[in-house]
């Protein structure tokens, strides 16, 4: 699985905020609604990716409400493509770069190229344009924020919505519990691709995403991380939970922190002991109208889906079948 | 509900899913987009209650694709887009039109090119909708611009997809599609509905596109008991490719002529003053009823105007509007575009009278003024 490489800076272990960089690349006076959460996770993405980068940007609301001018807050040369094919633009900048820096006519390193895009544009129609610049191995950065629906239309759900949830195309009444399908895991989907980089992440845990995104960026090949960003006119809640929801989804097992480097999974947050899931739904409007057999589905399902996490973390580090040529060398060993 | 209708507060978008509804539509497959979500979001919940399907498809492409195969199992199948979403149907129009399936696809016209002017009103998807698919092909477009007949023709739309075994586009508009009116629907038993044609010889005896004097073989549905194959490539009457001239010419010439010969049961334009009219207004969608107060005010101040409001864009009513272009001294056509009717009206005008274009395109709505100054003027 090594085929990429890792990272090569060993210093993601230790942290202090007053190490973290003082220059704001996504700036305030943006349009995003009261308490998003997305606006969060933009701003500390883009501080740890850093002055060099570009970044491509697939519709949806950050780029509605932070590209109007004069209320534009990306500091980054950045463009706004259409809805599927932000990854395929982001290959082609990464590749015109390549290009151009072997041709001797950019000076090296090159800067830092950055795909993002929100769930609908990543995991339901960029879906393909995703799967190929994975393939391809591109050296970029996928990030994916995650808010569950389609917000910028008015919630629409989209396949990255949860089991349960209320969206105006997934209305709960007599015959409907609200969304019937369950998340998609976009991660596995990205794993599944052998790329050295795949993680989760949260703006409730800024150090978390600080150092995963930073990784991702040093990482040589492709990286894909998907980002949690609590939307409270999506999910109904109040405005000033938004953090504190963060949190709790990851408390609760709903949404754990890890990464996968090379295939290798490791939590980088792991709550000593987990909440009970009602304590994530509770304060969310779009969950108002399940009943206890749901309430204790989705508990089943998310402990489920935990535990199977836990394993592949745990999962022992598998003895290497002895190559042809090592049997030789063994061979003249003894 | 009572025998007189139902008199309702709806916009533009909800009176298509009325009309989709009335028409017998059991089946829905779209993604959100601005300004046609109303229609995903109000099907969403009309739908299972009637025992129809609501899906929402990972994106436009996959909606189309569904469509087709819902409505070859044999259920009235509707998508609803807007131009980025259009665009992306563009393979999978091309496939309906060839395989001959019946189906209605709803584009809520935007500002455009690429994403636009989503909230704005626009009319630049006219000859996209005519040409956006590759290779020759025939096309039926009908564009609303009153939200009562939003109603009548998505059930036209249906009717005609139904009746000629081809995809139907409703191009609506922003303005016509968020226009909140009071209307009345009418009572389900006058809402005129059609089947499609369906085969009634022993299967051993169907042969799927045999040419008929409509030019519209009867189609069975998946699971009727007949064999069938259905494909993009060009095929013969059995529905297998074939690449013989001799059956590609007879073919493609049939898709056309089922078209061509039904020109009456299919065009129609609404005529406002324009009985002994010196100034003829050609327009459509929601510039209409602008132009349709522009031209009242000109009467009044002793402007002989009238209007032609094209409800058939393509086939492009020709005929209706010929014996027009012969009488009168000039003709407006005021569009939200860079004049892509004008184009045609200027196209089988021929020099017969002066073509004159109004356009905006800066995502506003022609006002009555702007017309009846231009009218003024000519």
């Amino acid at each position: 699985m090594d085929k990429f490489g890792f990272a090569q800076s060993q210093k993601f272990d230790t942290y202090a905020s007053r190490l973290l960089p003082r220059e704001e690349y996504f700036t305030s006076g943006h349009r995003s609604c009261q308490g998003c959460g997305e606006a969060l996770a933009v701003r500390w993405v883009c501080k740890a990716i850093g002055k060099d980068a570009i970044i491509a940007h697939a519709t949806g609301c950050m780029e509605i409400v932070s590209s109007g001018m004069p209320q534009t807050s990306w500091m980054h040369p950045w463009i706004h493509v259409a809805f599927e094919n932000t990854a395929a633009v982001a290959a082609g900048i990464e590749t015109g770069l390549k290009i151009l820096a072997r041709k001797g006519k950019i000076p090296e390193p090159l800067p830092a190229v950055v795909a993002m895009g929100g769930d609908g544009g990543t995991s339901d129609i960029g879906l393909q344009a995703l799967s190929g610049a994975l393939e391809r191995g591109h050296n970029f950065t996928y990030v994916c924020w995650d808010n569950e629906a389609y917000m910028n239309t008015g919630i629409q759900r989209s396949s990255s919505t949860p089991y349960g949830a209320m969206t105006t195309t997934s209305p709960p009444g007599k015959r409907s519990i609200g969304q019937a399908t369950w998340k998609k895991n976009m991660v596995a989907i990205a794993v599944a691709h052998g790329i050295p980089y795949v993680a989760t992440a949260s703006p409730s845990y800024v150090f978390d995403l600080y150092f995963k995104v930073r990784k991702a960026i040093e990482t040589p090949g492709p990286a894909y991380i998907h980002v949690l960003s609590v939307c409270p006119t999506g999910w109904r809640s109040a405005t000033d939970l938004s953090v504190r929801l963060g949190r709790l989804a990851v408390e609760t097992g709903v949404f754990p922190l890890y990464e996968v480097v090379n295939g290798r999974y490791r939590l980088t947050v792991q709550p000593p002991k987990l909440r009970p899931v009602i304590d994530y739904l509770k304060p969310q409007g779009r969950f108002r109208h399940l009943r206890k057999p749901e309430l204790d589905l989705i508990q089943r399902q998310t402990l489920a889906a935990y535990e199977l996490l836990l394993a592949k973390c745990q999962a022992p580090y598998p003895e290497f079948p002895v190559l042809s040529h090592e049997e030789e060398t063994i061979a003249e060993g003894a | 509900m009572s025998d007189t209708g139902r008199v309702m507060l709806l916009q533009g978008n909800e009176a298509v899913v009325e009309g989709a509804l009335a028409a017998g539509c059991r089946f829905f497959a779209g993604y959100p987009i601005t300004p046609a979500t109303e229609i995903s979001e109000v099907m969403s919940v009309r739908l299972p209650a009637v025992g129809g399907v609501f899906i929402q498809m990972e994106d436009e492409i996959a909606s189309l694709g569904a469509v087709i195969g819902a409505s070859l199992a044999g259920a009235k199948a509707m998508t609803a887009t807007s131009g980025p979403g259009f665009s992306l149907m563009q393979e999978n129009l091309g496939f309906a039109v060839i395989a001959e399936v019946p189906c209605v696809i709803v584009n809520v016209m935007r500002g455009g090119p690429s994403t636009g002017l989503p909230t704005h009103v626009s009319q630049g998807d006219v000859q996209q909708a005519r040409w956006g698919t590759h290779g020759d092909h025939p096309i039926i477009v009908l564009a609303p611009a009153t939200t009562r007949e939003c109603f009548d023709l998505t059930v036209l739309a249906f009717n005609l997809s139904e009746k000629f075994r081809i995809p139907v586009i409703l191009l609506s508009d922003e303005v016509v599609a968020h226009t909140r009116e009071k209307i009345t629907l009418p009572h389900p038993r006058e809402v005129e509905v059609v089947e499609r044609l369906k085969p009634t010889m022993p299967p051993e005896w169907y042969i799927p596109y045999e040419d008929t004097p409509r030019g519209v073989p009867p189609m069975a549905s998946f699971g009727d008991g007949y064999r069938y194959h259905v494909t993009g490539l060009i095929h013969d009457v059995r529905g297998f490719p074939t690449e013989r001239p001799d059956e590609i010419v007879p073919f493609l010439d049939r898709l056309f002529r089922k078209i061509h010969q039904h020109l009456h049961e299919i065009c129609r334009v609404e005529e406002f003053l324009t009985e002994e009219a010196d100034l003829l207004v050609v327009a459509y969608g929601s510039v209409a009823r602008s132009a349709k107060r522009a031209v009242r005010e000109a009467r009044a101040r002793g402007v002989k105007a009238g209007l032609v409001r094209l409800i058939t864009l393509w086939p492009f009513p020709r005929r209706w509007l010929e014996p027009h272009l012969r009488r009168v001294r000039a003709v407006l056509v005021p569009e939200l575009n860079r004049g892509q009717i004008s184009r045609e009206v200027s196209r089988i005008n021929q020099g017969l009278t002066r073509v004159e274009k109004l356009n905006r395109i800066d995502g506003r709505l022609l006002t009555p003024e702007e017309i009846l100054g231009r009218l003024m003027k000519m």
